[in-house]
């Protein structure tokens, strides 16, 4: 990516995007993994994702960043994300009413383990479904914008 | 609640200077210090899942802003389209009565004190077995709220990316 110097910015802002780009992506899944645990959730996670996304299209340009992930990918995604949710609250009508929290046995107060990572049945599932649809939505403006000044560009 | 003051005046004066100046970039950067005002008065107010959020999207909005601020757009409306106008007032109007109606039968603010919140606070914990009391009432006692949220995200994006696309389209022609 680095042996490109006409694209993006200077070589000082695509070396340190290397080495933070991981960790902003990796604080935005933490928050999503432990949305039912501490602060945070898959609406504030998506966003920092959608984040680590735009840092290396601002860094690296738009053909590099392009190439890890095409405008069909993040289309999908979009539908996946708010289908996804939708899907999660019919499935609680198998068991009882919608958005119910199918993972429960009945009489029962805790589901799962308290305080442990794979547990209160759909709601980790249900901020994964949050923020696949934030983060590629949000990501898809900002991809829009460049595609529209880069047709202004030309003109 | 001095500090929260303090932060409100700063706010104020951010808001009036993105208003008033002439330059577009300023303009973004006073609406940036806005966001980051309201983001410290959440913490102040104690609820930290806020305070994050606004955080974030503070940053996200001065981003897809100083990007759609660069392309100087000119676009002069001058005509006026009175059937267009007058229908949406007339509509607003309509809808304005009505909530106004749906205002006045909620009970007032803060009465009665902690009704909902108490039986969520006391059952919460035992009942969802989450130790975010905020995650469990969005997502489990709350979700159709929550269903709503996304599908107004859901169609925000598809109505910014369907306005972007028809300007790139009539351009290519």
């Amino acid at each position: 990516m680095i042996k490109k110097p006409e694209q993006g910015m200077t070589i000082i802002v695509k070396t340190i995007t290397r080495y933070t780009v991981v960790l902003i992506l990796l604080f935005g899944i933490y928050f999503i993994m432990n949305g039912h645990l501490v602060h945070g959730g898959g609406f504030a996670g998506g966003i920092i994702v959608a984040l680590s996304y735009m840092h290396v299209m601002l860094a690296f340009g738009k053909e590099v960043a392009m190439k890890r992930i095409t405008d069909k990918t993040i289309q999908f995604l979009v539908g996946l994300g708010s289908l996804s949710f939708l899907i999660l609250g019919i499935l609680g009508m198998t068991k009882g009413y919608f958005m119910y929290n199918f993972f429960r046995t009945p009489g029962v107060d805790y589901i799962g383990k308290p305080f442990s990572l794979f547990s209160s049945g759909i709601m980790p599932l249900m901020n994964l479904a949050i923020c696949l649809a934030v983060a590629s939505g949000f990501f898809s403006v900002f991809l829009a914008l460049i595609f529209y000044r880069l047709s202004e560009d030309k003109k | 609640m001095i500090q929260i003051q303090i932060i409100l005046v700063f706010m104020i004066i951010a808001a009036a200077i993105a208003i008033g100046t002439a330059d577009l970039l300023g303009s973004v950067v006073a609406i940036g210090a806005v966001g980051l005002g309201l983001s410290i008065v959440f913490l102040l107010l104690q609820s930290p899942d806020l305070a994050i959020l606004q955080l974030v999207v503070e940053i996200l909005s001065l981003v897809i802003i100083i990007r759609a601020v660069g392309i100087k757009d000119k676009v002069n409306v001058r005509e006026r389209r009175f059937i267009a106008t007058t229908i949406s007032i007339i509509l607003m109007g309509i809808f304005l009565t009505f909530a106004n109606i749906a205002l006045l039968e909620i009970p007032g603010f803060g009465t009665p004190i902690m009704k909902i919140g108490s039986e969520y606070l006391k059952n919460g914990f035992v009942q969802t077995g989450v130790p975010n009391i905020v995650s469990a009432i969005i997502l489990d006692y709350r979700a159709f709220d929550m269903l709503a949220q996304v599908s107004i995200a859901f169609a925000s994006i598809i109505a910014v990316l369907m306005i972007i696309r028809k300007k790139v389209y009539k351009e290519k022609q």
